[in-house]
């Protein structure tokens, strides 16, 4: 039994954020982390691995630099590290990401007692479809909002949560759960571990050692394979000032509320 | 798989779908404002609006999509479908799909929507654009929308593209990077484009019952085996407590960390605030993350997107990630310390000052107001 992690390295967008003139992210100056959710994903992997002893794999697709990251992720407990990575995947939207993560997972192999984490989604999108996209591509299924999970055998029962509450599901392995903030708190990487990640396996896996297996086709990855293109990037416009009232006392409250009566919206 | 379905041939698809999404045989709000929006765009193409329906005996609830707009409602009852499963879902959605070949797939972006929508959309092979906020076919439409949803400079820009036919694809438009960004996507080469829609965003019509007794009840044949579906729903519990109603608000009072020297004073007198002007409270991600407030109360990007009458931000400093929330609100009034804070760029009214001090004297200067009318 193992388990598979996928994670992402997403610019910092809670930070100050940099754009471009011509409306796209400057991603060189802004800081890279680990995406929130997918630590949440890593934690649940580490949890169970505390459990159950077994081991934990990473896999990100990404730039050489996010070797880095999978670093940090092995010193705090993760057992291996797999980049996927090659200038063929570059531009790849959701739909080809999936692909070449499935393929990279199915290449790595899966077997009956194995399950996939990935958090919910990465802070540069928002979109929470490569989870879901991975797990069809790879015909397993999935469970995601992932808010608590239990496992019992090859048998796992999951709080998947809602808006306005819970359901509670039961899957076999292997599948992919997507986790949420609320699911656990990440633990920190420890000195112990920071050392010992450097001798832990990583391997790279780069368009060769993927250009074989059937799902990966020139068509369907990377810019050109991706069924969904950008067509204009754009700033939302800056609202103009508003009106800045004088003071902060009742005379300026009296004047807001006068405001508000006047035009009718209270 | 229908054996003739590729996705790639575009010509073959034709008119707009929605999927209905209800929950206990109750219909989500969003699914009107999905079938609202899809009615424009139908119109915009010239096709029809069809809402595609999956539940457990739910023909009841279909008469009323048509009242918003839906010229047909394709049913799809089984007791499997009693329940959301994600396999189950998908299997019968996509069938349908490639049987009916609808060019354009709306999904609410629900936690549901965001489950079964990327599915559909990798089994059948076409792309799919998540938490849209703007959708368009006309060019003339979009390129107004960008007038004044942008700060491109439109009159000198193209639109043109060698690739496909501008005026047919659908443009689809969201935010990126916490908000910082606007991306519009197209999906050109493969059908049917799909997108998921926030919660909250698409304007609802008024709804014309004589619509709704017009409206097409279809049920399409379909093949759902219990072993399609490989999880089991052991349970479906609604939260005990009331989750509170952000999107059909009119007066909203939110809280950001500006109320840490005394949080539950600070809640105390938004709600106070809110009680005074009829809404409910809000807050900002930082006062979700420190646990003072639950989830549910959250505005912006990884929360709801709001437009109330009036948005009332008590001590949020304005982080993109909570504009992008709540800045197209009619109204914004901003209360903060620091006069340099962002939020004031987005408020139409302002004052510097503390909000423990502030909020009591407003209480008392609208009921003042409201008295004098």
């Amino acid at each position: 039994m193992k388990i598979i992690v996928t994670v992402k390295q997403v610019p910092d967008t809670s930070g100050k954020v940099a754009v471009n003139p011509d409306g796209t992210l400057d991603r060189a100056s802004m800081q890279t982390i680990i995406n929130p959710d997918d630590m949440n994903a890593v934690e649940a992997a580490l949890k169970l691995k505390d459990e159950l002893g077994c081991k934990v794999v990473a896999f990100t697709m990404g730039p050489p630099p996010a070797e880095g990251m999978l670093r940090e992720l092995m010193a705090m407990g993760v057992d291996e590290g797999v980049l996927v990575s090659a200038r063929e995947f570059g531009g790849s939207d959701t739909y080809a990401t999936s692909q070449i993560i499935a393929a990279a997972i199915d290449t790595y192999g899966v077997d009956d007692d194995d399950i996939i984490l990935a958090g919910r989604q990465a802070i540069d999108g928002d979109t929470a479809q490569v989870g879901p996209q991975i797990a069809e591509k790879l015909h397993l299924p999935q469970v995601t909002y992932a808010g608590e999970i239990k496992k019992e055998g090859n048998t796992l029962t999951v709080k998947r949560m809602l808006e306005d509450g819970y359901m509670t599901i039961k899957v076999g392995t292997p599948c992919m759960i997507t986790c949420i903030k609320e699911l656990n708190t990440p633990r920190y990487l420890s000195v112990g571990g920071a050392f010992e990640a450097y001798s832990k396996p990583l391997s790279v896996m780069d368009y060769n050692a993927l250009k074989d297996h059937p799902l990966i086709d020139a068509t369907t990855i990377g810019l050109k394979g991706s069924p969904t293109n950008i067509f204009k990037s754009f700033t939302p416009p800056q609202k103009g000032v508003g009106l800045m009232l004088e003071g902060a006392d009742k005379g300026t409250t009296d004047k807001l509320a006068g405001i508000l009566a006047s035009k009718h919206i209270i | 798989m229908a054996a003739n379905f590729n996705s790639a041939d575009i010509a073959a698809f034709k008119n707009v779908w929605v999927f209905c999404e209800q929950r206990q045989g109750k219909m989500m709000p969003t699914t009107f404002e999905l079938i609202s929006e899809g009615r424009k765009l139908a119109d915009e193409l010239g096709v029809q609006l069809c809402g595609i329906l999956l539940g457990d005996n739910v023909d009841g609830i279909a008469k009323e999509l048509g009242g918003y707009g839906a010229d047909k409602v394709y049913v799809c009852n089984s007791p499997l479908l009693k329940n959301y499963t994600t396999d189950g879902f998908t299997k019968v959605i996509v069938d349908t799909v490639e049987d009916l070949k609808p060019e354009i797939l709306l999904f609410g972006a629900s936690n549901i929507g965001r489950d079964l929508a990327p599915r559909c959309a990798a089994r059948l092979h076409t792309g799919l654009c998540a938490d849209c906020t703007h959708l368009d076919v006309d060019l003339d439409g979009y390129v107004n929308f960008l007038r004044t949803g942008s700060s491109l400079d439109v009159d000198n820009m193209s639109f043109e593209s060698k690739l496909f036919d501008v005026n047919k694809n659908l443009k689809m438009t969201r935010p990126a990077f916490g908000g910082h960004l606007m991306a519009t996507i197209v999906c050109p080469r493969f059908r049917p484009a799909m997108a998921t829609v926030r919660p909250g965003v698409m304007k609802k019509r008024v709804y014309d019952e004589a619509l709704a007794n017009k409206v097409e009840i279809i049920h399409p044949a379909f093949e759902l085996n219990a072993e399609d579906v490989q999880t089991e729903v052991l349970e479906v519990v609604k939260a005990a407590k009331k989750m509170v109603d952000l999107i059909g608000a009119d007066f909203i009072v939110s809280v950001g960390r500006g109320i840490s020297k005394d949080v539950e004073g600070g809640i105390k007198l938004a709600e106070q605030l809110a009680e005074e002007l009829g809404g409910v409270v809000g807050s900002s991600r930082a006062c979700v993350d420190a646990g003072w407030i639950s989830a549910d109360h959250q505005v912006g990007q990884t929360g709801k997107t709001v437009h109330p009458k009036v948005y009332v931000a008590l001590g949020i400093s304005g982080a993109i990630q909570h504009k992008a929330g709540m800045q197209d609100s009619e109204c914004i009034v901003a209360v903060n310390k620091n006069d340099t804070a962002p939020i004031f760029e987005v408020a139409d009214y302002g004052i510097c000052g503390d909000l423990f001090k502030i909020v009591p004297l407003l209480i008392d200067s609208i009921k003042a107001a409201k008295a004098a009318k």
